[in-house]
């Protein structure tokens, strides 16, 4: 068995929100799908709500309150993430997109992420796929096929398309590309500095 | 240790009166406030250098020049000297002038500058900032070093037989610093010269800035200029004080939550938790600022953030007198107490002319003969 690290990022608003049902579902399945590759997953959920002044503030000051940057770091660090927003007004969600805009920029390259949304009717599903898969896609991560949305009416239905075949069909394709993933170590700009030589010479 | 003043030079409304001052007024009070520096013994006096609204001070040494003719010993410098978007030439010709006229009390701090827009005014990109900061300031320290250059690169029309004029005071180039918010290369670029390092450390936590000033220290010492304690470290703060911690509190307070940088952000209690921000009493300051040291080690130069965000000048005036007053005395005698005597001061003009010409005798401090 190895390990993996699974990062769940949730923006819902109420307690108990829809999008943290949505998002807990996502991430047992993931984990379930994962320990039979043969991967020990853990998973730590973060709950956008409880940073939302200091996201506010990091947008004003340009710098992160020690617990959102420990959460922001967290998050480069993942295996995978799982990705879940309301979707709002034909779009993620304001406070899920501030968050996406206090991580760097290549933090996510090569991170594989599973994105879902909740949202009243399924007339909004398609905001997965025209405004939170192209934010993934800037920012270089490897976004499951499958994106899952689900409306009010979802967490009520049955059939071949009810929402839990969804979920797992979505997990699955996540858990085949976190468990696949290997990781180069990062060069860190810091400790291993790129010398004034090679700066001076313009490459 | 050296402790002094820089200005970002914004015309900002008061909140408290909303009343703005004219560029005229900005500019003038800004004169006044380095002659009051020099008058309550602070050493250095720094501006900034911008070319976008609200900030006046776009041509640094016009203003730098009238100062140090009203002045005797306080340092001129910059916060910063725009080397990206800035020909290295005009640079290299306009701060030797200075030089002459301030009779050496002159230094830069180089910067890149963050304002997207002021690159293209220049015909430059924002996103060549390092290969710009590397390829001029390299160019710079060849003109001033050099008495006839050739020279080619990417950024400007090459050079040819070229000769910058005048040559710098005494043969001693001005003693640069290189200020940086997140960009590694800049350190290493300092470390590499033997440069100084500035890290203007007031909006930011002080972790982050630990760590590039860690990796100047060790690349200084890599580059064979001294051990990594030996390096020359600046750092800004950002003070406001009354005699009474509470008065001091209640009287910021509007100016902070109206900031141009962060108003309407995180409370003023937070940013003073978070960043090196100080309001209160003078000795909360000093207990501050002393922490910088345990933070950052042994440094050599202090500035600090007073006349921005709408003070009016009186209160800034009023600051500078608690500043040199009650502060930077203490802070001098502490600084120095704690320093070992391997850690160098920063670098004056007669320090580095001593040096260059051979004339300093064995065991005389570098400072002593700076002075």
């Amino acid at each position: 068995m190895t390990a993996r690290r699974v990062v769940v990022v949730t923006a819902g608003l109420s307690t108990p929100s829809s999008t943290r049902l949505l998002a807990d579902r996502l991430a047992a399945s993931a984990v379930r799908s994962l320990r039979e590759q043969g991967h020990q997953a853990t998973v730590e959920t973060v709950e956008l709500r409880d940073h939302a002044r200091d996201l506010a503030d990091r947008m004003l000051t340009g710098f992160a309150s020690p617990g959102l940057a420990e959460v922001v770091d967290g998050i480069a660090d993942a295996d995978g993430v799982i990705a879940v927003t309301p979707i709002f007004n034909a779009s993620y969600s304001g406070l899920f997109k501030t968050f996406f805009d206090a991580v760097e920029p290549d933090a996510l390259t090569d991170t594989p992420v599973l994105i879902a949304a909740t949202g009243g009717t399924a007339r909004h599903s398609l905001a997965l796929e025209h405004a939170v898969r192209p934010l993934f896609g800037y920012l270089r991560s490897v976004v499951a096929p499958t994106a899952v949305f689900a409306a009010a009416e979802d967490w009520g239905s049955g059939g071949d398309g009810r929402l839990g075949v969804r979920i797992d069909r979505a997990a699955d394709q996540f858990a085949a590309l976190v468990g696949s993933r290997s990781r180069a170590e990062p060069r860190d700009p810091f400790d291993d500095p790129v010398p004034f030589a090679t700066l001076l010479s313009g490459e | 240790m050296q402790f002094g003043i820089f200005t970002v030079g914004d015309v900002t409304s008061d909140p408290t009166t909303k009343t703005v001052p004219t560029e005229a007024e900005r500019i003038k009070a800004m004169v006044t406030i380095a002659e009051k520096a020099e008058e309550v013994g602070l050493d250095v006096f720094a501006s900034g250098e911008h070319h976008n609204r609200p900030f006046v001070p776009s041509s640094p040494t016009t203003m730098l020049g009238y100062i140090a003719a009203r002045t005797s010993r306080i340092i001129l410098s910059t916060a910063t000297t725009l080397i990206t978007t800035n020909d290295p030439v005009k640079i290299a010709e306009d701060y030797a002038m200075l030089q002459h006229l301030a009779d050496g009390r002159v230094d830069l701090m180089m910067g890149r500058g963050n304002t997207g827009p002021v690159y293209p005014w220049f015909g430059k990109d924002i996103r060549q900032g390092i290969p710009l900061a590397v390829e001029n300031y390299q160019l710079l320290r060849r003109l001033w070093r050099e008495d006839v250059v050739d020279w080619e690169g990417r950024f400007r029309t090459p050079l040819e037989s070229f000769t910058s004029t005048p040559r710098p005071l005494d043969g001693v180039p001005p003693f640069v610093w290189h200020g940086s918010i997140r960009s590694p290369e800049i350190a290493e670029q300092a470390a590499y010269y033997g440069d100084g390092f500035f890290a203007n450390h007031i909006f930011w936590p002080t972790n982050h800035f630990q760590r590039l000033i860690d990796l100047y220290r060790r690349r200084f010492e890599h580059y064979g200029h001294g051990s990594a304690d030996q390096a020359i470290v600046g750092l800004g703060g950002q003070v406001f004080m009354r005699k009474r911690s509470q008065d001091a509190v209640a009287e910021f307070r509007p100016y902070f939550d109206n900031a141009p940088v962060y108003g309407n952000g995180p409370s003023l209690e937070e940013f003073t938790e978070g960043t090196p921000l100080t309001v209160g009493s003078p000795q909360e300051v000093i207990d501050k600022t002393l922490t910088f040291r345990e933070k950052f080690g042994d440094y050599q130069r202090q500035l600090f953030l007073m006349d921005h965000a709408g003070l009016p000048l009186k209160t800034v005036l009023e600051q500078l007198d608690l500043l040199g007053e009650e502060v930077v005395p203490v802070l001098r005698a502490e600084f120095d107490r704690l320093r070992p005597a391997h850690v160098p001061e920063a670098p004056t003009h007669a320090g580095l002319r001593a040096a260059a010409t051979g004339t300093l005798e064995e065991g005389t401090d570098l400072v002593e003969a700076a002075r």
